[in-house]
């Protein structure tokens, strides 16, 4: 039997970079918040001091900050006709696990995505007419604008400490940033960092053929700077330790490093770590959230009931907790009825990799989110007409690493052991860099999550089976993206270039991105999404549901901007209307 | 705070105790295990002394790896890292140690995989879906390449064979075209290949890499974690030895 708990006016599910935001907002609001994580307490002395943290075996290798499929995983299929089977090991996307979630051990490229990306069907179907988006392709508008979110970005970066050059400031283009951007109201709290010399270089290549190269909008500190909450944040050192680590420095923007040292202090706020939320309870007509049942390390189950329930955790697990809470309509590919689980994407990548005979480039000396970006071939940015797809990524030579068992570059033709592996290694180590493509997926049909009927986790719950594959869409956007990356690659006038495009079907196990999204969709209408454009879910309006779970299909950009002005968007419209008159924000 | 050197990662370990044993699927019960549920309230939780610093690998022989184990491990990582002019290769480097210890520790025991069953072949885009753990890979995969190695060459083992048979066992492991017995060449090679790699070019604290010669021999300098003074020096090569993350041999106080 559950032990009941005093009720509290707001509970967060998870404790990464959404329920910070969402923390420190609610507590502002004067709510007693609660946060519930099923990981531990992490911070910088103690889980990533500089003097063990540059440690690739413990931190990627052996996955230290991360989720444990042992305890929670999901099954994956390409597609209905195959049965799924459980995602055993960690690879192509890597969930965290503990205080802080991915916020700690993310790059740090940080995006705000473009006006046209919230406007994925209307938009395409006014440019290029109804036959642009085929029906198998269930892309949606977002219900939410850049407009909208324009002012959340701003606090976010401003909160984060972004290091960065605007391209458009009020509508006035600004040479040196990114032209395609939206507007922003100011510029980037911090300048760009410094940049290394590949970069440098593709750079250069980049504009020599046409092209407007800016610096990556970076969560890697500039220069030491104090945010908005008054939290310190260290200059960043280069030290080509960032995704998949947390900084040692201080100097990459986490939950711990803006917001937590001000959050965890109040006295309205508690946080509850290694307790696992294992269902949200409704009332008898499933309009209202009435508590959670979690579960902590003893095996003790506990039932805490709150006013206001937010959903806070990584997108698969805001998704797979809905489902295992029988909270509305599961959606079926067969029918497209059904909202929950619906339009699933992810993001296609593909690399061209470069190599010098004559230049140093120190791949070592790294950020992970320091390098230079050509955005000309993102989202709506260009013609699509008779391209035959929707979507676009931008181009980026990224400075992130020389992590010796992750990264080193040997040429097309080279076998992969032995001693012609070993002397393309040692000759081309310094002196080769990858450019990378980094491109939207948007939503089809059969891509989506449900319950697996036969795997279990740890607890004995259904696992969540994801059903994905890379359509024809995302094979031409992406084959295109890698052609106009190979042309700046070979301005570059290296020795050689080794082009790496994504073929076939989507495979779990090369690490890709952390980009899931979709599942608990945002949208104008009950029959086509989960949440309303506050990300309130349409059936029980005590429930907000953060994440990029909320994301009809997925843009081009690394998502964390988005995620996180959506939170605090989101915040806002609970603290200035919700709180007031609770109750649905949108009217079916 | 005592840490046991296995898999390199204690306090994982110790959160580990949560979910050691917990087959997927198979159980409601919760393990008992040290580490609680905490609450945290009006502080930061930050406790002085407390940095979650790994053990780095000491001597004391092999932990997991039988003798002939050793013998077949020294053979192949000789092969898929050769020694020759350019430096040495991944049996000098202590590879064969390295694995021994990953294979002995939480890793080998695939602590942190999902290993509940049904069990399926699945596609090659569904990933590892033996129901083996690294260690027992280890010690099946061995026993069937030597078997496989012993009815193509005459009754020999993998570790008595010339290098160029041994290249070419590798490269028939590599590509499916062995037939091994209870187990599939592809995945084994897949793992060998990985943890080869692992060892040759990771921290030299876990047992592989020993004084860093890999790092010296590509020009990656190690742990260090400020290169602000050389962001701008476009194409100079990097001035300083590498450091591991317990420094270097000299800095040790000898006697």
């Amino acid at each position: 039997m559950a032990t009941k708990l005093p009720t509290v006016d707001a509970l967060l599910v998870g404790f990464g970079w959404t329920g910070a935001i969402l923390g420190q907002e609610l507590t502002d609001a004067g709510l007693n918040v609660l946060a519930l994580e099923r990981g531990g307490w992490r911070d910088t002395a103690t889980d990533f001091a500089t003097s063990f943290i540059q440690d690739e075996l413990r931190f990627y290798y052996r996955h230290e900050l991360f989720q444990e499929p042992a305890r929670e995983t999901l099954s994956f299929r390409n597609s209905t006709i195959e049965v799924a089977l459980p995602m055993r090991q960690l690879g192509s996307f890597l969930p965290a696990s503990g205080v802080g979630g991915a916020g700690i051990h993310w790059n740090g490229q940080n995006w705000r995505f473009l006006p046209s990306d919230f406007l994925t069907r209307s938009h395409n179907t006014e440019r290029y007419g109804a036959a642009a988006i085929p029906d198998t392709m269930t892309v949606q508008d977002w219900g939410v604008t850049y407009d909208d979110l324009e002012p959340y970005y701003d606090r976010w970066e401003h909160l984060c400490g972004i290091s960065g050059k605007a391209g458009n400031i009020k509508g006035q283009i600004q040479p040196g940033g990114n032209p395609f951007e939206g507007p922003r109201s100011r510029d980037f709290p911090n300048p760009p960092m410094e940049m290394t010399y590949g970069p440098t270089l593709f750079a250069q290549a980049a504009r020599d053929i046409g092209l407007k190269p800016f610096p990556a909008p970076s969560a890697n500190m500039s220069r030491a700077y104090t945010n908005p909450l008054g939290v310190q944040l260290g200059p960043c050192t280069y030290c080509g330790f960032c995704e998949k680590f947390g900084c040692g420095n201080y100097s990459k923007a986490s939950p711990q490093t803006t917001i937590l040292p001000v959050l965890l202090r109040k006295k309205n706020f508690t946080l509850k770590t290694e307790c696992e939320v294992i269902k949200i309870n409704l009332d008898s007509d499933k309009k209202r959230a009435v508590s959670v049942t979690y579960i902590d390390t003893q095996g003790e189950e506990y039932e805490q009931p709150a006013e206001l329930i937010i959903l806070s955790a990584f997108v698969l697990h805001n998704v797979h907790l809905l489902l295992l809470s029988g909270i509305g309509t599961p959606y079926d590919p067969n029918t497209g009825r059904g909202t929950l689980g619906k339009n699933y994407a992810y993001q296609i990548v593909s690399s061209v990799d470069v190599f010098y005979d004559d230049k140093i480039l120190n791949p070592f000396i790294g950020a992970g989110a320091l390098g230079m970006v050509v955005d000309e071939f993102n989202g709506d940015n260009f013609d699509h007409t008779n391209l035959g797809f929707i979507g676009g990524g931008y181009i980026a030579c990224w400075n992130t690493n020389g992590r010796p068992i992750e990264t080193h570059l040997v040429p097309d033709g080279t076998p992969k052991w032995g001693a012609t592996w070993k002397k393309a290694v040692v000759e081309n180590y310094l002196k080769s860099m990858s450019l990378a493509t980094h491109g939207s997926v948007m939503s089809h049909r059969g891509n989506y999550l449900d319950l697996d009927p036969t795997y279990r986790d740890f607890l004995g719950r259904p696992l969540m089976r994801m059903t994905f594959d890379f359509t024809e869409n995302e094979h031409k956007m992406s084959d295109f993206l890698t052609g106009k990356t190979t042309e700046i690659a070979r301005a570059l006038k290296a020795r050689e270039i080794r082009s790496n495009p994504r073929k076939g079907h989507y495979d779990i196990t090369p690490y890709q991105t952390t980009h899931n999204t979709g599942g608990a969709i945002m949208g104008s209408n009950p029959q086509e999404s989960v949440l309303n454009r506050y990300l309130q879910h349409w059936d029980v309006s005590n429930l907000f549901v953060m994440g990029s779970s909320a994301f009809p299909q997925n843009a081009g950009y690394n998502p964390t901007g988005t995620v996180a002005a959506l939170a605090l968007w989101s915040a806002n419209a609970i603290k200035t209307q919700y709180l007031k008159t609770p109750g649905p924000l949108v009217q079916p | 705070m005592q840490r046991s050197e296995q898999g390199g990662n204690s306090r994982l370990s110790r959160r580990h105790l949560l979910t050691a044993g917990l087959a997927a699927g198979s159980s409601l019960a919760l393990p008992s295990g040290s580490s609680r549920a905490d609450t945290i309230s009006q502080q930061m939780p930050w406790a002085p002394g407390e940095a979650d610093n790994p053990t780095p690998v000491s001597g004391g022989g092999y932990q997991y790896l039988t003798h002939d184990e050793v013998a077949w491990l020294d053979a192949a990582v000789s092969r898929l890292i050769p020694k020759d002019e350019l430096g040495p290769g991944a049996e000098e480097l202590g590879v064969t140690l390295f694995i021994d210890r990953q294979l002995a520790g939480a890793y080998g025991r695939a602590e942190r995989w999902y290993m509940g069953g049904p069990w399926g072949k699945g596609t090659d885009t569904q990933g590892y879906q033996s129901r083996m753990t690294p260690a027992q890979l280890y010690r099946v995969g061995i026993k069937a390449v030597d078997a496989y190695c012993r009815s193509e060459f005459g009754g020999k083992p993998f570790a008595e064979l010339d290098a160029e048979q041994q290249d070419e066992v590798l490269g028939a492991l590599e590509h499916g075209k062995a037939k091994l017995q209870q187990i599939d060449a592809k995945t084994f090679f897949k793992q060998l290949l990985l943890n080869t790699q692992e060892g040759y070019f990771a921290d030299p604290l876990y047992g592989g890499n020993k004084d860093m010669a890999a790092w010296k021999m590509i020009g990656f300098p190690g742990a260090r974690y400020d290169y602000r003074d050389f962001v701008s020096k476009h194409g100079q090569p990097y001035p300083l030895p590498p450091v591991s993350i317990y420094g270097r041999s000299e800095w040790i106080r000898k006697g």
